[in-house]
């Protein structure tokens, strides 16, 4: 195809920052993600935005917060053990309702763990991750073109809904080089921000803040962000299905286990099952309608995910006993072949556990 | 079609780079690529691989558990990946630093059903440069699997070095055509 780009994932998620008119990024290194920083240290200063290398994770989100209430459009990233140190800064930017991109090239952990790709940090990026009860619109995408598209949107979406958007991906995809078609950046006509922090000559001063003592105050607060997540959940599902009108078994996975599992529903179909696939491109808010929907066509799932069962929750909350749920989880940085979820598949073809709900460990 | 390919050596050795330019040139062909690294505490004189896979489809997982070609540049590589070669699957070694003898294991590709020695360092000295070695393999890849033609090398070499190093391209296109007529 013309136009064609062959560039690391990681360094496509920089220069698809910079089109969407990112001026600000800081960040502190860790592998599998040094190419966000590499990369942006050189091209910002060439656009005229500010490349800041931390002291700190703590100081980088920190000055994301600054750089976003000044009106600009910020990112950090970093990997699994660096994001779990941003999660006050993130937790403060939700509370102070501020827009920011936040990239997490996942790591296998917990702790230091190692440096493969993993889906470990499901749980932290859809569910709040830091204290208080906020949510993040998280993206999954799973190859480079979505690496591209989404980050774009992602700082769309941050604006209009003035709030840290995450993108989450992992090793494998941040280190892979494949073709991508680097589309242009097409701005949504959002409107002007309102509430910058610009200097305050001639007009009354703003405020942005995350402590509200007064009575009520915060409750207050909390539900009018509450809005704005049920929002999201109405308005911003993304998802994509492959082979599922006439499936029996549906593999639900996201990112890279979503390639995996493609492989693998190819193999399936190969052999005469019928398999098909859901791959949830946003993963808050989740795309549970329809999974439901599915569940209540009779179909049976198999959640595919590099964990040990962390979106099988969501899934199982969207099926709703309504049908089968089954997990097949590798950890720790180690990847799944097709052929693993091929025999994960046949396994649960050969049970007759119909209409019963049942959670496993392979 | 899809082949998945494993190229591995030391660092320094120009192996990702080899896999890059794989990779580029069948896209130029208008096939479907993923290049994945090894990665993390890399450093030169270590070992360094990637993999390559060229498709007609989408390609879903860029990880290779057995890989229809292996490329090598030392004996730990062709020992460590040789397993791991299809029964089918063609093997190339750069000859003058890894044949069986050189790794003390006379036998070892006797079970080897395609194995192609390339002389590429030594050709690669000839030519004024070990370090054209990955371009001499490289030619010698083309010949032998067909995968690309040699006439998008130098678009795709245009593509991935960078412009400090454009002025070395003329001295590339000459290792890829020397090592196309040993393939």
């Amino acid at each position: 195809m013309p136009g064609q780009l062959l560039m690391k994932g990681n360094e496509v998620m920089a220069e698809a920052a910079v089109r969407a008119g990112c001026r600000f990024y800081s960040g502190y290194p860790i592998t599998p993600q040094n190419e966000i920083p590499e990369y942006l240290s050189w091209r910002l200063p060439e656009v005229g935005g500010v490349f800041i290398q931390a002291e700190s994770e703590l100081a980088a989100i920190n000055m994301v917060y600054g750089a976003s209430a000044a009106g600009v459009r910020a990112m950090t990233s970093s990997s699994s053990p660096g994001i779990s140190l941003k999660q006050e800064g993130i937790s403060f930017l939700a509370g102070a309702e501020l827009p920011a991109v936040v990239a997490n090239v996942q790591r296998g952990g917990p702790g230091l763990g190692n440096i493969s790709g993993s889906q470990q940090d499901y749980f932290q990026s859809t569910k709040g991750g830091g204290h208080g009860d906020y949510r993040l619109l998280a993206y999954a995408p799973f190859n480079h073109q979505e690496l591209w598209d989404l980050t774009m949107t992602a700082f769309d979406k941050a604006d209009e809904y003035r709030n840290p958007v995450m993108i989450l991906t992992d090793g494998v995809l941040g280190q892979m080089m494949e073709p991508f078609v680097p589309t242009e950046y097409v701005p949504p006509g959002l409107p002007p921000k309102d509430w910058v922090l610009d200097g305050c000559r001639g007009r009354p001063p703003r405020v942005i803040k995350t402590l509200y003592l007064g009575e009520g105050e915060l409750e207050r607060q909390n539900l009018k962000l509450q809005k704005k997540y049920q929002r999201m959940k109405e308005a911003e599902v993304l998802y994509e299905t492959y082979m599922v009108d006439d499936a029996d078994l549906v593999i639900v996975a996201f990112g890279i286990a979503a390639r995996v599992s493609l492989s693998a529903v190819r193999l399936l179909r190969r052999r005469g099952r019928r398999a098909g696939l859901f791959r949830p491109v946003t993963l808050f808010p989740f795309p549970e309608r329809e999974i439901g929907d599915l569940a209540e066509a009779g179909r049976r799932f198999l959640v595919v995910e590099l964990n040990l069962g962390q979106m099988v929750e969501d899934v199982l909350l969207a099926v709703n006993g309504a049908s089968e749920v089954r997990l097949y989880g590798r950890c720790g940085g180690s990847m799944m072949t097709p052929e693993e979820v091929v025999d994960a598949a046949e396994r649960m073809e050969s049970l007759d556990t119909r209409r019963r709900v049942r959670v496993s460990l392979k | 079609m899809e082949k998945g390919i494993i190229i591995a050596g030391s660092g320094g050795q120009g192996i990702l780079l080899l896999g890059r330019l794989i990779a580029y040139t069948s896209m130029l062909e208008g096939r479907n690529v993923t290049w994945f690294p090894s990665y993390g505490a890399e450093m030169r004189g270590g070992t360094a691989n990637c993999t390559v896979l060229i498709s007609d489809e989408v390609i879903g997982s860029p990880v290779v558990q057995n890989p229809d070609i292996l490329i090598v540049f030392n004996c730990l590589s062709l020992e460590r990946f040789l397993p791991r070669l299809k029964r089918e699957g063609t093997v190339f070694y750069d000859s003058s630093l890894v044949t069986p003898e050189k790794c003390g294991r006379p036998g070892m590709l006797d079970g080897c059903l395609h194995s192609v020695a390339v002389e590429a360092s030594a050709e690669a000295a000839r030519l004024g440069s070990i370090r054209f070695a990955n371009m001499v393999m490289f030619g010698a890849f083309l010949r032998v699997t067909g995968l690309s033609g040699l006439s998008v090398s130098e678009e795709a070499l245009r593509a991935i070095l960078p412009d400090r190093h454009h002025d070395l391209i003329p001295g590339n296109l000459r290792a890829i055509e020397r090592g196309y007529g040993q393939g």
